[in-house]
């Protein structure tokens, strides 16, 4: 339904109610990202612990979720169990249109079970079911039970957890329809500590649309804009891994723990290689006909008989880099295993990556041995990762409770600090240069999509530490709208500026659409008021030391630039929230 | 006469343009369900996904089974539908055998008008509006079959 107000649902798991509510601010903040942030302004607390039963798991969807393509995303806020802060993780699959058509703006979720549940609802249905005899199983079997259990399959979305979520890992995700995740900052945990193991969202309502036909010219004109031109060939061609092989042509690209940025063995894994080898089909999220998604097959040999089983598994750039490249696996097929492992066990892939390529480094180093590690880590040996995957979802060890809490809680104990690839959290897999290194590090979502600081870094150098500063702030404002919306950021080649204030019109935000610039900014803001005030401090934020060890085609990373933007960005992130606080 | 098929399958991503269109463009609205044409996956995403359309049979079952004259045989195959005549009994749901008519909470149907709207929006030609009895109008060659039987 179109309307100039929020349509909530909240439900408290402590007392089993819900509640539908109106709220406005579609003006102020748009949805989405904008939504979240005033939902946990709302029902968050920022000085409680992340675990409290009382804090809120949000998910948001924007003004033209559902209505034109690729506005398939879904925002998903939490105080985060990695840094005790505010945070946001955005997922795709079947979740936005979903949320759309069950008629409600965002779902807010508070308090916590009293046994393992899972929650249904619909346009027409809301309840809270008891799974406790799910819990414990991996995200398969969770998917695949829930599915046979419960009718409604094809619209509606399914995000559930694995097993390092119910144990309240930092690593954790939220996966959503098997293929697409609230990956990174742990919102896994989050519904671990809630007993909650499962959200259905039935997308069984019927909306409106507008009169005339000018949404529906304009609906065509972006359809048009996003299948028959090249503007988005490189996301359902070979996908994001084209970029495997273009950062390691410029050294850019993570390899076994930054101690390399160009390997030629990296051709064994290079999104060609993917494409030829290990591809199997593509999907797409519901509303998108770019499929982005790349799906992959691994075959495996149980039986001397010629018995084989198959696995499908999805993959793309960061995935690739962070159990491949960073742990020197550069099979594709192997990389596959990694993967799948990773996602039965409920890891968002890239922390366990990036993890576990410090703890090969801290094991050659001799600062941990392997009656941590259990298992002989090893760059390039697949088999043992896969093992240490599983310890790390499990908790086997204190060693792997405390790594799964995150890197930097096991250099704590164990050192070896200045080669973790920590920037805020796992990094992800750009080594391009200082600005998406200090990008990651203060950003929001500690993502590479918070800015684009790694094709700021492939401009022609130069640049001042201003002009950086001034890029990442005002890059994260323009990506704060259109998260609020909720586009996927692949297309913001094709939501321009006047095509957003078009499709606003055209479904009944005229307001919207005539001050896209103020709302930008008010979103921001409000986004890093919820940040800063629980606890985010930007001098607390180190960028270690291997970071300015390595050398990309530009030359060794410039140590004095990655520290002043570093400075300077975490003032002006600081100006911008106060700004808008002496504004409130 | 031309109708509504869906031969290449194997290529859909589950994108849903096909039904989103068809709801948009035929019945005015934004959903998943109120559509002619709407894709499942088939056992799990893992699995793949089919189409529940009207495979324009004729006779239509659909059309023997309405007990006011809503639904009559449209030419070469498939049904017409006057809802001014429709009671909303369900029957037409019932009796199709390959779930194509979708009942909406207040039990109004909807079913494929085989007007061929949907099929530009399909990015991978999965589905085609073609002559009844005829052909495939596609590519032959870069499209096995594999499709649903008409």
């Amino acid at each position: 339904m179109i309307r100039d107000f929020f349509r909530l649902l909240t439900i408290d798991l402590s007392t089993g109610q819900s509640r539908i509510s109106e709220m406005g601010g579609r003006d102020q903040v748009a949805g989405g990202s904008g939504l979240a942030a005033m939902l946990f302004e709302k029902f968050g607390l920022l000085d409680a612990p992340w675990n409290d039963p009382v804090q809120p798991l949000i998910f948001a969807i924007g003004p033209l979720t559902g209505f034109f393509p690729l506005m398939s995303k879904t925002v998903c806020a939490f105080k985060s169990p990695y840094h005790d802060q505010y945070a946001e993780s955005h997922g795709g699959g079947r979740s936005a249109l979903s949320l759309r058509l069950a008629d409600y703006d965002a779902l807010v979720i508070t308090g916590k079970a009293q046994s393992p549940s899972a929650i249904v609802v619909g346009s027409r249905q809301i309840e809270i079911k008891d799974v406790h005899y799910l819990w414990g199983t991996d995200l398969q079997v969770a998917g695949k039970t829930l599915r046979r259990m419960f009718t409604g399959s094809g619209h509606r979305t399914i995000l559930r957890i694995g097993p390092a979520g119910e144990r309240q890992s930092p690593m954790a995700c939220i996966t959503a329809d098997t293929y697409r995740h609230f990956g990174r900052l742990g919102g896994g945990a989050v519904m671990g500590a809630k007993n909650l193991k499962a959200i259905m969202i039935h997308g069984d309502g019927v909306m409106p649309l507008p009169e005339g036909k000018d949404y529906q010219r304009l609906f065509d004109k972006v359809f048009t804009n996003v299948t028959d031109t090249d503007m988005m060939r490189k996301y359902h061609n070979y996908g994001t891994p084209v970029n495997v092989a273009m950062l390691n042509e410029i050294k850019a690209l993570p390899i076994r723990n930054l101690q390399a940025t160009t390997d030629q063995g990296v051709a064994g894994i290079s999104g060609e290689r993917f494409a030829e080898k290990a591809l199997l089909r593509n999907a797409a999220c519901a509303g998108c006909p770019v499929g982005c998604i790349h799906i992959g097959f691994v075959r495996e040999r149980f039986q001397e008989d010629n018995r084989y089983l198959y696995r499908q598994i999805s993959y793309d750039h960061e995935l690739i880099v962070t159990v491949g490249s960073m742990l020197g696996v550069m099979d594709c097929f192997e990389v596959l295993k990694l993967i799948d492992v990773a996602e039965k066990m409920g890891l968002d892939v890239l922390s366990p990556g990036i993890a576990l390529a410090w703890a090969t480094e801290a094991l050659e180093k001799g600062i941990i041995t392997e009656k941590e590690t259990i298992v002989p880590l090893k760059f390039g040996d697949s088999a043992p990762y896969q093992a240490a995957i599983e310890h790390l979802a499990y908790g086997t060890n204190e060693f792997y409770q405390l790594l799964s809490q995150g890197t930097m809680k096991a250099v704590e104990k164990y050192g070896g600090g200045d080669f973790a690839c920590v920037l805020g959290q796992e990094m992800a897999g750009y080594a391009t240069g200082e600005v998406f290194f200090v990008s990651q590090a203060l950003g929001l979502r500690h993502s590479h999509l918070d800015a684009g600081g790694y094709a700021y870094d492939q401009k022609p150098s130069g640049h001042s530490v201003e002009d950086a500063a001034d890029f990442l702030l005002e890059d994260e404002k323009d990506r704060c709208f259109l998260t609020s919306m909720v586009a996927c950021l692949f297309a913001r080649g094709v939501y321009t500026d006047d095509v957003l204030a078009d499709c606003l019109k055209s479904v009944g935000y005229p307001a919207l659409a005539e001050n896209m610039g103020d709302v930008a900014k008010e979103i921001q803001q409000l986004r890093w008021r919820m940040r800063i005030g629980s606890g985010f401090r930007p001098e607390q934020v180190s960028i270690p030391k291997r970071f300015t060890e390595i050398t990309t085609w530009k030359g060794p990373v410039d140590r004095k630039y990655l520290e002043a933007l570093k400075t300077l960005y975490g003032q002006r992130i600081l100006e911008m929230a106060s700004d808008s606080s002496a504004r409130s | 006469m031309k109708a509504l098929k869906t031969p290449r399958m194997e290529r859909c991503i589950g994108c849903h343009s096909c039904s989103l269109a068809c709801a948009r463009l035929v019945h005015k609205r934004l959903s998943w369900d109120t559509a002619g044409i709407r894709i499942r996956s088939s056992g799990g995403l893992s699995t793949g996904f089919e189409a529940r359309v009207c495979l324009a049979c004729d006779p239509a079952p659909c059309v023997r089974d309405c007990p006011t004259g809503a639904y009559s045989q449209r030419k070469g195959g498939g049904v017409k539908v006057r809802l001014k005549l429709c009671i909303q009994c369900g029957n037409c749901a019932k009796t199709c055998p390959v779930d194509a008519i979708y009942l909406d909470f207040s039990g109004h149907p909807y079913v494929c008008i085989h007007c061929g709207r949907c099929v530009q929006y399909c990015p991978h030609d999965c589905i085609e509006h073609a002559d009844i009895g005829g052909n495939s109008n596609g590519d032959e060659k870069d499209a096995p079959s594999g499709g649903e039987a008409h």
